[in-house]
This record gives C-alpha cells, sequence and structure tokens, in this order.
C-alpha cells in the first residue's frame, strides 16, 4: 500500500517548501523527488552533493569528519592525530562506537584523542614545530604504534602550515609510516569529499607499502571494504563470509589494521558495502591491481542471501556451495525472527534520513519485516547512489537530498510514519513530537545490524521501540491542557 | 578535459568520470582495435565524449584523459 499517491507526494513537496523565499524554494526544490522505478538516471530528477543552502538547518558534517570519523578514525593500530584546536577532536572522539579488539593505549588507539591542541600562538608562528614535538612524545609514550596519519581541522589549510614535510621527515626518524591528510573541514560541501581524501591518502602512503613482498595468498582471500564495525557490524558480517569459506584478509577500515590494508592488494576480490565512503580506493585497486569489486548488502536475510550468491558467483563450486550451506543454515532462524516480530511490525510506514548507504540498503530488512518505506533520504550522497537508490525504493516514494530541519519536520507531520530513522539531531525533535525514533547512525547504542544475527537484534529493537508504550504518553502539555480544560468546560 | 576510468562490464564498456560522479555505459566507441582505440565515445544518457586515439590499454580499468564533446553535464 502506497502511503500517498504520485500527486499527492508533488503536492506535499511544493507545499512544504511554501515558505521560502523564490531564490530558495527553486534551489531546494532540485533536491526533491518523488521516486519513480522507471527512470534509469536520477540525474535530470534531483540534484545531489552542492552546497547546502545558508540560513537553513542542515544535518551535514565536515571534510575533516568523513576523514578522521569515518575512515582513518577506526583503523586501530595507527594514531590519528586532529592536527588543530583541541574541539574538534575532542566532540568526534568515539561517537561511531567503532568496536575494536586490543587494549587500548597499549596496541590500540581508536577511542583516545590526539589533538596538537593549537593554541593563539601556533597560529601566528605556525604549528609544524609542535606537530614534530607530538609526534616523538607518541613514540615514547606509545611504542607499539604502527603509524600515524594528520588528519587536519580547519586552521592548517589557512595558516599553510607544511604538514607533508613534517611527515615526511618523522617518518625517516621513526621508521613508520606518517600520513599527511589534507581533510580541512572546509573543503567540499559535505563530509562526502573527507571520504574522498581519505581514500586517496591511503592510496599515496599506505596501499603499496608492500607492493613485491612475500604474501601467502590462497584463491579465496576477499577483503571487506567500507564496514565500521559499528556496534560489531564487521564481525557479524565476517563469520558469515568465512563459513562460506572465503579467506578475510582486511577490514577497512572497522577493527582493521595498518597491516591488513596493506596486505589488501593480495585479495581476490574486494567487498564493498559503504559504496560512497570507499568506491574511490576498490577503483583505484581494479585499475591498478586489477581486483574486481562488488557492492554487497548485509542488512535482512532477502539481501544478504542475495549477496551472498552474488560472491560466491565469483569462486569457484567450493564457495557456491558454502554460500548455500550458509543461507540455509540460518534460514530457519531467520524464519523464526520474521515470525515472531512481523505480526507485530506488518504495514508500518518508516522514514529515513541518513548518511551515504543506509537510506537504500535498510530498505530490504524492513520489507523483510513487512513495514514500508515511504521516504529516504541521503545527508552527502552523490547522484550515483540516488541511481542505486530509485531501483530499491518502491514507486511514488517521496526522496529527498540534503533535506533541513523544517522540511523532515514538515514531512513528517504531513506523512505521519510509524518510525523514523536517522541521527542524533533528529532523534529528540522527533522524541518530543512522539513518533517512535531510532538512530540509524550509530544504532541508538545497539547492534550489530548486519548479518543474520544483525538481523535479529534489528526486528527486536525495530518492536521495542515501536510497539513501546511510552509514545502513547507523550503529550505536549499545552495541548494536554487544552484537552482537559475543554472536559472542564464540557 | 578531464580525467575518466573506462572499465568493462558484462554489457561493454562502462565510463566513469569521478569528478563529476557521472557512471554509463558506452554505447558506441569510434575506434575500437588494439592498434587504434579511443575517438569519440557516446554514452547512453546521450553524452559525447573524445579520446585521443591511441593503442589500446593491455588491461582495464584504464584512466584517461577525455574531452566533452557535447551532451549532458
Amino acid at each position: 500500500m502506497a502511503a500517498l499517491t504520485r500527486e499527492e507526494t508533488q503536492a506535499l513537496i511544493e507545499e512544504v517548501l511554501e515558505v521560502y523565499p523564490e531564490k530558495a524554494k527553486k534551489d531546494r526544490a532540485k533536491h526533491m523527488m518523488v521516486n519513480d522505478k522507471a527512470l534509469e538516471s536520477s540525474k535530470k530528477c534531483i540534484t545531489s552533493n552542492r552546497k547546502s543552502l545558508p540560513g537553513v538547518m542542515t544535518m551535514r558534517g565536515c571534510a575533516y569528519a568523513g576523514s578522521k570519523g569515518v575512515v582513518w578514525g577506526p583503523i586501530k593500530d595507527m594514531i590519528s592525530i586532529s592536527h588543530g584546536p583541541i574541539g574538534c577532536g575532542q566532540y568526534a572522539r568515539g561517537g561511531r562506537r567503532n568496536y575494536y579488539v586490543g587494549t587500548t593505549g597499549v596496541d590500540t588507539f581508536c577511542e583516545i584523542n590526539f589533538t596538537s591542541d593549537f593554541q593563539e600562538k601556533d597560529i601566528v608562528f605556525g604549528g609544524d614545530k609542535k606537530l614534530t614535538k607530538l609526534m616523538e612524545e607518541i613514540e615514547v609514550l606509545f611504542p607499539l604504534n604502527k603509524g600515524i596519519s594528520v588528519q587536519s581541522e580547519c586552521p592548517i589549510g589557512l595558516i599553510g602550515d607544511d604538514i607533508e614535510a613534517v611527515s615526511k621527515k618523522m617518518a625517516a626518524q621513526i621508521n613508520k609510516p606518517v600520513v599527511p591528510v589534507r581533510c580541512e573541514g572546509f573543503r567540499g560541501v559535505s563530509q562526502s569529499l573527507g571520504h574522498h581524501i581519505a581514500n586517496d591518502s591511503v592510496r599515496d602512503w599506505i596501499l603499496s607499502n608492500r607492493d613485491g613482498q612475500a604474501f601467502e595468498k590462497t584463491p579465496y582471500d576477499v577483503a571487506i571494504l567500507g564496514d565500521y564495525n559499528i556496534g560489531g557490524d564487521a564481525w557479524a558480517s565476517r563469520i558469515l563470509l568465512e563459513e562460506m569459506g572465503l579467506r578475510v584478509v582486511a577490514q577497512w577500515s572497522g577493527d582493521g589494521t595498518l597491516a591488513e590494508m596493506e596486505n589488501t592488494p593480495n585479495v581476490k576480490l574486494n567487498l564493498l558495502h559503504c559504496y560512497r565512503s570507499m568506491n574511490y580506493i576498490s577503483r583505484h585497486m581494479e585499475e591498478k591491481y586489477g581486483i574486481p569489486w562488488l557492492e554487497y548488502n548485509f542488512f535482512g536475510p532477502t539481501k544478504i542471501a542475495e549477496s551472498l550468491r552474488a560472491i560466491a558467483s565469483h569462486f569457484d563450486d567450493r564457495i557456491k556451495e558454502g554460500a548455500e550451506r550458509v543461507i540455509e543454515k540460518y534460514t530457519p532462524a531467520m524464519n523464526a525472527v520474521i515470525a515472531k516480530f512481523k505480526p507485530r511490525l506488518q504495514g508500518k510506514k518508516v522514514m529515513l534520513y541518513v548518511g551515504g548507504l543506509r537510506p537504500r540498503h535498510v530498505v530490504g530488512a524492513y520489507e523483510d519485516l513487512g513495514m514500508e518505506v515511504v521516504g529516504t533520504g541521503y545527508e552527502f550522497a552523490h547522484n550515483d547512489d540516488y541511481d542505486r537508490t530509485m531501483k530499491d525504493m518502491g514507486d511514488a516514494t517521496l526522496i529527498y537530498d540534503d533535506v533541513t530541519g523544517h522540511e523532515l519536520d514538515e514531512f513528517v507531520k504531513a506523512m505521519k510514519p510509524d518510525l523514523i530513522g536517522s541521527g542524533i539531531k533528529e532523534k529528540y525533535v522527533f522524541h518530543k513530537m512522539g513518533v517512535p525514533f531510532r538512530q540509524l547512525h550509530s544504532w541508538d547504542y545497539s547492534g550489530p545490524y548486519h548479518g543474520y544475527d544483525g538481523f535479529a537484534i534489528f526486528a527486536k529493537d525495530m518492536d521495542l521501540t515501536l510497539n513501546n508504550p511510552v509514545w502513547k504518553m507523550l503529550k505536549a502539555p499545552w495541548l494536554k491542557d487544552e484537552a482537559t480544560a475543554e472536559k472542564k468546560a464540557a | 578535459m578531464a580525467n575518466i576510468m573506462i572499465r568493462r562490464s558484462a554489457e561493454g564498456y562502462v565510463f566513469y568520470m569521478p569528478k563529476r560522479d557521472i557512471e554509463d555505459q558506452i554505447t558506441s566507441m569510434e575506434f575500437d582495435t588494439p592498434e587504434k582505440w579511443g575517438g569519440e565515445i557516446k554514452l547512453k544518457n546521450g553524452g559525447i565524449y573524445f579520446i585521443e586515439p591511441q593503442s589500446a590499454p593491455e588491461r582495464l580499468p584504464y584512466s584517461v584523459r577525455a574531452k566533452r564533446i557535447d551532451g549532458v553535464e
């Protein structure tokens, strides 16, 4: 059952945009569309990856967030220095719950905030000396680190510090990779450019480090790319791949290590989960090392089975049998999960607004539970993401790019979804509106949601949120007063 | 002039321009022999680009400079 017809959805978009001034309205209208499955390319109907409109509330992050927070941060045995004033590093620390195994502060460093803590004098006189000193201190205090990356914050680009020179000098001195990353926050329109910059710096400084070195290969080597192990996601994916007979050489970058990344050019196939943040390096490896890559989706049993078969099709019969065996093994358990939760969730409407992959990837998992996604949108996707989204979404569903606070509120009020999946910045707004809400960036401190084990948790979490009696007890005080006042008057 | 990457899929050549996020099927390529490869390439979305004719790359994907002649951006 479609929530709204095509015309109604189009009318809703126009109604919501009505409050903007003429120019802003024209600009924002380009970022909304009503899905049409028949279309091949999104280019003509939706604009994406453009600068946010000044004056509206956007949920986007910055290039530094994309590089330090997403790609480089989860590499557990490297130290990522937040080079610049202290706030960026401190407020971004540990927020994404990239789980890892190791002793923090001894051989793993994800949760520690390393920063050069820029002061006025560093802005005036430059911070290169401070950066050198910081790296020397790191070597003394944390000798088990395998390498250092320098994540630039805005002032570094503004004052023109030469972090490349410092990195080169220090790399020679400590005999470990030191990677300068030019991910100043002002670059680009969103965190998406940060992903690209991070990919490029991995390509330039890490990827070819072990070229020509001996590596014991098997015909079943794969690498997991674009899985950041949020709440243990990469582990839940990895066990399925290993169960079907593949050898996972590297995890990029959740619970990943520098050695794994350097060994990745030896794999047979790159498995790409988050297309948006790691397609660049996959394409590079395809060109340089001839490694094919494959997008997969481990949300919900239908998509997992599809993905496992697609992955197996790149290998011999042993792996194909392995894939069937894995699917067969987990199907009864998944049927039990669906039998338990589907009656409680059937027919409920969901609206999504997440980052660069989940707005389309989780659709399958919701559909497995009998739920319907009525609206979806990305913070920082590009057009190739929308090309892919249009095929996964139902006809006449609403799609919005870089949606603003006002627009999302109004869409929710009009479409009345039973559940919203978005991030922390939206969470409390919708809680106060009395709409069930799950964070789909951090899994609302639950997880994993990837893989078969993850789906069981996903289904349970959605049920706990949606059917929680608390939503019926929420009513804004002024509305409550009116109701009771009316009662008294009557 | 822009950098593009050409790769092969089941349906033939695929065009990818990182800067503009254009990924599309190549419907026709003017020269497609081992000695002479490139020339005018036409995309499914209507775009036309030009690659300086050269000997065919030994391996795909292959990054190359291309000039936009016509069509969508």
